[in-house]
């Protein structure tokens, strides 16, 4: 059993805002719902799946509500949450549900207002006791990853830079991004001490907003009329400090989520010609590139050096649209941005100054949670057809 | 001298109750597994490793090594250091290093563990040996 072609990415919409203080988070799911739908050419009426997170308002029962999809014809739901990567999941599990049969137009949702408001904190686990006194944030616990790497491999604050550079190349072509200035490494390690090692400029953005996306089966895919994107492999896995045995920061379950993607699709790294990488810190980038294999483990930072992601002149172009660390990062959660760009470039619509020529390949990886304590990671291998 | 950090006093269960008592008594504790030999930490009823329920409370030396670190510039509460600590016996944690000048703080300093207070059992926190 494979799921390799078995789902096609017949929709996709990404709101343009980044800031809706004048907007309901549900409002927001519904547009970027509406967005999608119609860039399928298809009506809420076909939807017969429904995906979300724990961005949604009340979960996932109030959130179909909300939408009003028909209840006679809504056959199969699924509200995993694995933070920012929740959507890659949710692509891998409609993949799966179409499959099998269980859908055959799934629609999945993200959105939210964090840079309005403050988002409500997550449901503590067993963990709670002997961990939240210690003040540990999103920025100090990829830190405490970037400090690791760094004394292990002789990464430096430079090399992580250069991924901020070649986000910011790449945002300057994009209309919505949050932050369109090019930036250059100097900027980046003059840029205010976060979190030792990361400065201000190796954070990514906070917006409002989302996204969302439609699968479906090959036969309805091919009945509309968008450039064909498949689903040809799919990966997820999960990793936390387990006890404290082997405590080991300097990888990530991307070393897991990757090799089961690439195997499923029947390909490498070394065939992608675009990957939608998440970065909600440049150090996420740089460990996610060395996890899924680009390269050897400890490279990642002359892998990314002098320019290597940037589209045109780079090896391998990465977050074409900017990426959450200039672009978009919609509720904290950068997953579906990086499905949606992966799909945009393969049907050619990125923009011409960062369309990859050819692009018929593509990875799109994400992180959720904390990579420095308990995360999950998803890959996902997409083809154009 | 600034005033000392007000820390949340931890909620407990009936499967970590003993560590918040020993806590109390000054004592900081792992649990190991019979049956398997294997330390960890937080403490669970069944070994996170081989899950035999064969788990027994060991009072631990409180020495570890730091793991990694960072330093959080800015918070309403100041600068603090988070880290993961490696014990003496094995498993690594995550805490704070406390009581000690941030900018000289390295990868691979020994550490011991100190308990801070808090409006109910004192939680455990490691500082330069």
């Amino acid at each position: 059993m494979t799921i390799k072609g078995k789902a096609y990415i017949a929709g996709i919409y990404e709101h343009p805002t980044r800031h809706a203080p004048d907007k309901s988070t549900a409002q927001l799911h519904a547009e970027v719902a509406r967005g999608a739908i119609e860039d399928a050419g298809l009506s809420k009426a076909d939807i017969d799946g429904y995906f979300c997170a724990g961005d949604a308002p009340g979960g996932l029962m109030p959130m179909v509500d909300y939408l009003g999809l028909d209840m006679k014809k809504l056959r199969h739901i699924d509200s995993t949450d694995t933070g920012g990567c929740s959507y890659l999941i949710h692509l891998g599990h409609a993949a799966e549900a179409i499959a099998a049969g269980k859908c055959q137009v799934a629609l999945v949702t993200l959105a939210g207002k964090p840079r309005t408001g403050a988002m409500p904190p997550r449901a503590a686990g067993a963990e709670a006791d002997f961990e939240t006194a210690y003040g540990q944030t999103t920025h100090n616990a990829y830190g405490m990853c970037a400090m690791r790497h760094m004394h292990d491999y002789g990464t430096t604050s430079e090399q992580l830079a250069w991924i901020k550079v070649a986000a910011s190349h790449h945002a300057q072509y994009n209309p919505h991004a949050m932050l369109k200035e090019v930036v250059t490494v100097e900027d980046v390690l003059n840029s205010p001490m976060i979190s030792d090692p990361l400065h201000r400029m190796d954070c990514c953005v906070v917006t409002d907003g989302g996204g969302a996306m439609i699968v479906t089966t090959p036969e309805i895919a091919k009945s509309l009329k968008k450039p064909l994107v498949r689903l040809i492999g799919h990966g997820e896995a999960t990793k936390g400090p387990r006890g404290g045995k082997d405590l080991d920061l300097t990888y990530s379950a991307g070393i897991f989520s990757g090799p089961r993607a690439f195997e499923e699709a029947g390909v490498t790294p070394k065939d992608m010609k675009y990957a939608s990488i998440y970065d909600s810190f440049t150090i996420t980038v740089l460990m996610q590139l060395e996890d899924l294999g680009f390269c050897k483990k400890g490279e990642g930072g002359k892998f990314v050096a002098d320019g290597n992601l940037i589209s045109g002149t780079g090896k391998l172009p990465f977050n074409t649209d900017g990426g959450g660390l200039c672009s978009n990062h919609p509720v904290n959660r950068g997953g579906m941005t990086k499905i949606l760009e992966a799909v945009r470039q393969l049907r050619g619509e990125a923009h011409p100054k960062v369309q990859v020529k050819n692009c018929d390949l593509a990875v799109a990886h994400g992180t959720g949670g904390l990579l420095g304590v308990r995360h999950a990671a998803s890959t996902c291998i997409l083809e154009r057809v | 001298m600034a005033e000392a950090k007000k820390y949340p006093a931890p909620v407990g269960n009936p499967e970590t109750a003993p560590f918040w008592e020993a806590a109390r008594q000054g004592r900081f504790m792992i649990k190991r597994c019979t049956a398997c030999g294997e330390p960890h930490y937080f403490p669970r009823s069944i070994c996170p490793f081989c899950f035999s329920d064969k788990t027994v409370w060991e009072e631990s030396s409180g020495e570890a090594t730091i793991y990694t670190f960072s330093l959080m510039r800015k918070s309403p509460s100041g600068p603090y250091a988070i880290a993961y600590v490696t014990l003496k016996e094995g498993p690594s944690l995550q805490t704070n290093i406390v009581d000690c000048d941030m900018d000289k703080l390295k990868i691979g300093q020994k550490v011991k563990v100190v308990f801070k207070p808090t409006d109910g059992a004192p939680l455990p926190f490691f500082t330069p040996a």
